[in-house]
Parts: C-alpha cells; structure tokens; sequence
C-alpha cells in the first residue's frame, strides 16, 4: 500500500487546521453560508435531511487494518456506530456534527485518510479494480497509476474550480469491475507490442440525467506521458465546458455536442504542446518509487489446493455457497479473494455497522495480509486470503452476519441512500432494495436466476448507478408521492450500456412486483446458460414490455 | 431552493436545519427554533405563510439555521402532518431506522 511521505502528512495537517478555522469562523458568524458552504463541500461536508453528512476518501478503494479500525471508531465517537460505504469506493458518516468534524478529521489524518476531493467541481477521488494486485491476468495493478493521477490532481489549481466535478477510474484487467467507461475519463492499462506498458483512454462517460458511455479517445499513451495527456483532457475541458447550465457542464456534454473526433484532435493538440515542454513526464525513478508500494505482498509459495479447504466445503452446505458465490481465484496458489457482502438480507445496501468493522479489520490484519477493498458495488474484498484459512474466515464473518452467499445475484443490489438521507432525492431507494431482497431471499431462486444486478437510484442525479443496471430503479415524485420508472438492458462492465426505459412508472405497492415480473419473463424465455444481460440481449424489450403493462 | 408546497397550499409550516449539527427544526409559535413537528407554528394562507417565514428568518437567522422554508401541511383530524414523503421523514426520521432521528426518541 501507498504510505505517505512527509509532503503528504503535511498537506493533509494543514488541511486539518485550516478547516477547523474555517468552522470556527461559520460558528463565530464571521462566515456566511454562502461563503461556508463551498469550503465545507471542499471538506466533504454536505447537508442532508436530517444532519451534515461526511465523506471520506478511500483511494482506489483500498485500506489497511488501522484505517478500517479507524473508520469503525469514527462510527462510534463521532457517528451513530454505523457508515455507508458508496459506489465511488468511499463511506459517508451520516450524522456528525459540525462542530465535531474537525476533529474526526484529525483523527482520520493519524491513519492517513481524509475527506479531500470528496465533493466540489474537483478531479475526485480515482476509483479502481477491488481485485487489483490479486487478480490473475492483470496487465499491471492499477493503484500505481492511480496513485500517480492522485498525487497529481489533489490541489491541483488549474483544476480546483472545474466546470463540474470529474471522476477518474482505472482498470489493469480486460474485465472491467470498475465501470471505467462510465466516468469522465476511463482508463485501462495496456502492454504495446514493444511490452511497454501504457493507457487506453475513454472520455466522456457519465450517468446523471444525461447518460453517455465514453468514447475511446486514444489507444496507447505511454506510462510517463499519461499526466501530460490527462492534463491536455482537462485543459480542454476547462476552456470548452459549459458553465452557463450545471446540468450540461459535465465533459460527457461536450464530448458528445463536440463530437469525437474534434474532442481528439483538440486533445492531441493540447497533448503536443504539454508534452514538448516535458513538465509532466513522470521521471522513471519517481514511477519506481510508487510502484514500489505495489509490490505483491509477501505471499507465501502454498500448494494450488487445499485439502482442509475441499473438506470443509463438503462438510458445510453453507460455507460451500459461500465459496462458489464469493470467492475468486488468486493469482498466487493457494490464495483465494474473498468478497464480503453488505447485502444481508432485508439489510441497507452498502452499510456496516462499527463492530462488523473492526471484524473486517482484525480478519484483514490476520489473514489477508493487512489489506481491506471496497468495491463500487457497496461490498468489500479481503484480497489475500489463503485457502488452508478460509473457513476460519467464513466462520468469523458469518458469525457477525457479513457472510450473505449473494455476490452478482439479485439481492447484491447497489442502492443510494435515496429519500430517507439525500437531500437531493425524490423518492426512497433503501426500502425498495431491501423488499426486492426479501422477496427474492430464496438463495437456491437467486442461484438459479443467475447473474442478475439491480441498481436503484432515488433521483436522476443516479448515484445508485440505475442506468447501468440490468434492471435499473429510478426513483421520481409525482406530487410528493414516490413512483418508480424501470428500465432493462443497463450493463456497466467492458460492454457498458445504458439501460432502456420500460415505459410508466409504478407505484411503490405495485414496484416490487413489476420487477418480479421482469425477473419471471426472463426465466420463461431464457436458452440453455443465458444470463438474464444475454436474454434481454437477444430478445430486446419487447417481451418484458409486454409483460409488463399488458 | 426546490418547491416544498403546492400552489394554492393552505396551511403552511418553516423548518429548517441547526447549523451546529443540522438537527430538522421547526419555528415555533413563541419565536424559536424547536425540534419537534408537533411544536411548530401553523400558518393558514398564503399571507400567513409568508409572514411566518419573515419572522423566522430575522437578519441574524444564519447564526443558528440553515436553508429555512415554508413546506405544506394537511389537517390530520385535531393535528397536523407534513404533506409530503420529504418532510413526513425529515420529520421522523429515516424509515429504514427507526432507530434513528426523532422517531428514536418518541
């Protein structure tokens, strides 16, 4: 993992103190709102319904021990003994007070985290692979490019006040589990013909009331000059974006009125003149060190199979599902990735308790070599653990209900915090997950449905990622009453699509069974080994419109 | 700031949020800020409404609220309620917690 140098402790301290300065000047009356409000959202504090709510940065989704243990005991001291991890890899606190934050924020800059480029029209926080590092086939582990883009873009000043936010996502591996072409700039690390190692390059994907998966804007650009071709994406946009209407300010709106061609050429010409001054070429001694960082972790040489492990799958039906559901192979024999579930049945999608953390910790620190993932699905990964250890692993987290067999099925939904948090939400999202869960509770009917992911969002700003759903929710208020509009066909992995609309939206009585009904239409029609993304695939709307409202 | 009452909405409450921790409060009948839906000031018409808001937000309102606004509420029998799921929450609590926020309290 990244550890920070001297430059970052620092840079993290002021922030600290000069925070806690500026809340002591709101407090004091000194500061209005109007003047609060942009440095408090440059902090990661938002005002939801019921109380602030802070976000807290995890870089590329990745953690230590102390820093989830530290995140249970922000729970605790300063929250209601609960947080939310959400689908850009981070976790809201949803009741703290502002009074408090500064020094919660003290606290978190002692395990090295913070809530910078959390919120406000900045580069956010860069989202990754949670198999990074641990995944056979990966062309190279994504944190190292990732880490390079965030020591880069975090303050930087030609990028602090952007038109809107821009969200940056990195895969190393042809299967994309970071949804790279839904975010303003996707990159996927690739190996030329010379083995050299460089970056594809995708701009311009977005979901919000305009949805739009990116366009492919480069093939190659190599390791040492990606900065320089980043930076050229954001001049680009920083001259050209709309800030006349917030709605059209995202870089998706002008890479799609801009048209993908022109997008290339104005990029490759920015391109060229910050690559002759040399200014961000990343000095090759500078890439070793970070990469150093990345390094495989000491594994163990272990046997590919586990006789202990085989036994135990044959002796507990439980941890055999378990196994088949949420388990993935490692790179490295003898090591498994293990996927946590936050979606317990009739559970709040994504959140965990204070103890079920420091569980996770302790399971993190003793046997996944002191690494915890979190991924954009609202689940987390224990990326390193060895087979001879997994059942004691399963054992602990079935015992604080973290061990919900359900990974990819129907009950593993991504849901916002919708009505009950947002203050921007229409209409809930929680509830209508956690009804879908229950009446799907059946694993056996989940595990014979198959691959199936429901997104449900409360409002078009979509940070429940419903377009890209093979069912997505959306959540709209018909004069201060919640209706729900589905739509089929979504897709946010390396064949992302968005998703279509079926037609009127639905009552939160009849929602539930409008989705069963989607989910029994598939089964009827399905052929031999279509998963429902396949089926819809194949067959389009048809059939399920049909169904739906006939 | 979004629109929290219907046109032609008759009776109307203020609420806000607490600067210190962003508590839900409503105004109240004797010139404060109180916690409670039950304890805030009802205004019938437009007119009221109106001058209901203005007391409530007095030059000085920033020292201890947030985003004051009038939101729409329906007679329920001797009582009142928010009208809309928004504020029935905002008022309560979270529904996937009834653990949480004033509901936990009631």
């Amino acid at each position: 993992m990244y550890r920070y140098d001297e430059f970052d402790h620092k840079l993290v301290a002021d922030r600290v103190n000069q925070f806690r300065g500026q809340v002591e000047r709101r407090v004091s009356g000194a500061l209005t709102e109007d003047q609060f409000k942009p440095l408090r959202l440059m902090n990661g504090v938002y005002l939801q319904l019921h109380a602030y709510m802070l976000r807290v940065a995890i870089p590329y989704g990745t953690l230590c021990s102390a820093q989830m243990r530290m995140l249970a005991h922000i729970a605790r001291k300063y929250d209601r003994g609960y947080g939310h991890f959400t689908t850009r890899q981070n976790i809201q606190y949803n009741w703290p007070a502002l009074d408090k934050i500064p020094d919660l924020l003290d606290e978190l800059a002692g395990v090295e985290m913070h809530a910078i480029q959390t919120s406000g029209n900045c580069i956010r926080n860069v989202t990754s692979d949670q198999y990074a590092g641990a995944i056979e086939g990966e062309v190279e582990d994504p944190r190292i490019i990732s880490e390079i883009i965030r020591q880069w873009s975090t303050f930087h000043p030609e990028f602090t006040y952007l038109p809107r936010k821009f969200k940056i996502a990195v895969t190393g591996h042809v299967n994309d589990r970071a949804a790279i072409k839904l975010h303003d700039i996707g990159l996927v690390v690739k190996r030329n013909n010379d083995g050299d190692i460089g970056y594809e390059v995708h701009v311009g994907g977005g979901q919000g009331r305009t949805p739009f998966v990116a366009k492919k804007m480069t093939d190659f650009v190599p390791k040492a000059k990606l900065l320089a071709y980043l930076e050229a994406v954001m001049r680009v946009y920083n001259m050209l974006g709309r800030r006349d209407n917030s709605y059209k300010a995202r870089i998706k709106i002008l890479v799609h009125e801009t048209g993908q061609e022109e997008m290339q050429r104005l990029i490759e010409a920015e391109f060229s003149k910050i690559d002759a001054s040399q200014m961000l070429t990343v000095p090759q001694e500078e890439i070793d060190r970070i990469s150093a960082y990345f390094a495989p972790p000491a594994f163990q040489t272990l046997a590919a199979k586990s006789d202990g492990f085989t036994q135990a799958q044959s002796q507990d039906a439980d941890f055999a599902r378990f196994v088949r559901a949420n388990v993935v192979a490692h790179k490295q024999a003898g090591y498994a990735i293990v996927n946590i579930s936050l979606k317990p049945i009739g559970g709040v999608p994504g959140d965990a308790t204070d103890a079920q953390m420091d569980v996770i910790a302790d399971l993190a620190e003793k046997y996944s070599l002191d690494e915890v993932r979190v991924t954009h699905e609202q689940n987390l990964v224990l990326p390193h653990v060895k087979l001879d250890e997994l059942k004691t692993v399963y054992d602990a987290l079935a015992a604080h209900d973290l061990a919900t067999a359900n990974l990819g099925l129907i009950s593993d939904q991504i849901a916002c915090p919708g009505l009950d948090y947002c203050n921007l939400a229409n209409a809930r999202s929680i509830p209508l997950a956690q009804e879908i869960s229950e009446r799907f509770a059946d694993l056996d009917r989940q595990y014979d449905i198959g691959e199936l992911k429901i997104k449900i969002s409360g409002c078009i700003n979509a940070c429940g990622h419903h377009h890209v759903g093979h069912i997505g929710i959306l959540g709209v208020d018909k004069k201060g009453t919640e209706f729900y509009q589905i739509s089929l066909g979504g897709a946010a992995d390396e064949n992302a699509a968005i998703g279509q609309i079926t037609g009127r939206a639905f009552t939160e009585e009849d929602i539930v069974d409008a989705i069963e009904t989607v989910v029994t239409t598939y089964t009827d029609l399905r052929a031999d080994g279509e998963r429902f993304i396949d089926t819809y695939n194949r067959l389009g709307m048809a059939p399920f419109k049909e169904r739906l409202y006939d | 700031m979004a629109q929290h009452a219907a046109k032609g909405a008759r009776f109307q409450a203020v609420t806000a949020n607490r600067l210190s921790d962003g508590e839900v409060v409503y105004w109240a009948a004797d010139n404060r800020w109180v916690e409670g839906f039950a304890d805030a000031e009802i205004a019938d018409g437009a007119d009221a409404a109106d001058a209901l808001l203005a007391r409530a937000i007095p030059a000085d309102f920033e020292a201890h609220v947030l985003e004051p606004y009038l939101f729409e509420v329906l007679e329920d029998g001797a009582f009142y309620k928010p009208a809309s799921v928004r504020e029935t929450i905002r008022a309560a609590g979270p529904t996937v917690r009834l653990d949480l926020g004033k509901q936990a309290g009631a």
